[in-house]
């Protein structure tokens, strides 16, 4: 018997369970024609209210759906409702944010082939979401103006992960003396080429702009699906 | 912080490993943890120390190598390592890049058992 210790390799990722779930999601997305996008911000940036705009500005056009991550509450899922389409709350209970198999779980009886756009909006945090594929086509990161310019280089791991920024709350901008400049700035320096909108879900100002995004990238996921 | 759950799931491989190789007792696990990962270092070591509580873990030790971040410069046609993970540019042309080569693992490389 051998009384040493010895080295065996092992290479395995730790979050492949969730990797391989994500995947699934991911190609049963594309087989359904379904764009998929998730929302990760901080707390209070207004995240359920832009949501709630997103859907209910539409509503008329797309057959659209939410699923919504939060820690305790079924606030969000209530709020959403009154946009009309589809909504289910996922209650995480202790955990920080949602990864794949939530998902999955929360999709269970739904029939993809009826959606056109499903957005998942993560718990508020800025730090846990960034480690789980949730098999999206496109992150969203969302920076309210309140928040401060730095955002972005604070917490550098998550904006590198979205694929695009939008700037909320920029009804307040001038109250909050908000440097719209160094918040572009930052957002580069940590991803570079990143897409930007700025947005006020209140007054509906460039809405219209970050919805013309969405409609083109559905149209890709269309013809993804068409191959 | 998720980071025990994350602990949690690297102790759950060690002991699957450890169980497929006859119950040997697993001394060091060495883990490769990319700086662009989302998962803290310390909180990691720190989650670690509770997740091996009543297994066959308990008593091992988590090494934990970094990964720094590379991206690849278009530029340069190169990879190259970024100066902060707050400046996604070629440290040495300074062209800005979001194409990451590496940084991003979180994985269980080795183990260190005693039979």
């Amino acid at each position: 018997m051998n009384a040493e210790p010895r080295l065996v390799e092992v290479r395995k990722n730790v979050l492949k369970q969730n990797d391989v779930t994500a995947r699934a999601l991911r190609g049963r997305f594309r087989d359904a024609g379904v764009l998929a996008v998730s929302l990760v911000s901080s707390p209070g940036s207004g995240k359920t209210a832009f949501l709630e705009k997103t859907l209910t500005l539409l509503y008329s056009r797309y057959r659209v759906a939410a699923l919504v991550g939060d820690l305790a509450t079924e606030n969000d899922a209530a709020r959403l409702a009154r946009s009309q389409v589809p909504v289910k709350q996922i209650v995480t209970g202790t955990v920080c944010h949602l990864d794949a198999a939530m998902v999955q779980h929360a999709l269970e009886g739904w029939d993809l082939n009826t959606l056109d756009i499903l957005f998942i909006e993560n718990v508020g945090n800025l730090v846990c979401p960034s480690s789980y594929d949730l098999g999206e086509d496109l992150r969203l990161v969302l920076l309210s103006v309140t928040e401060g310019e730095d955002k972005p280089l604070k917490y550098p791991t998550i904006f590198n992960s979205a694929d695009v920024a939008v700037i909320t709350k920029i009804d307040l901008a001038a109250a909050v003396e908000f440097d719209e400049a160094a918040a572009k700035r930052n957002i580069q320096a940590v991803r570079p080429g990143m897409e930007v909108f700025k947005t006020s879900a209140k007054t509906g100002e460039g809405m219209a702009e970050y919805l013309e995004f969405i409609e083109r990238r559905r149209v890709h996921s269309r013809a993804a699906a068409a191959v | 912080m998720h980071e025990l759950s994350i602990a949690m799931s690297i102790v759950e491989m060690a002991q699957e490993e450890a169980e497929r190789r006859g119950g040997v007792q697993v001394q060091i696990v060495h883990l490769r943890l990319g700086r662009l990962s989302g998962v803290v270092k310390e909180a990691l070591l720190s989650s670690y120390e509770m997740a091996c509580a009543s297994t066959l873990l308990e008593g091992s030790q988590l090494m934990i190598e970094e990964v720094p971040v590379e991206v690849f410069c278009p530029r340069c046609e190169a990879p190259r390592l970024v100066r902060s993970i707050q400046w996604f540019r070629c440290p040495e042309c300074d062209t800005p890049t979001s194409t990451v080569i590496r940084g991003k693992e979180l994985e269980v490389v080795a183990l260190e058992i005693k039979e």
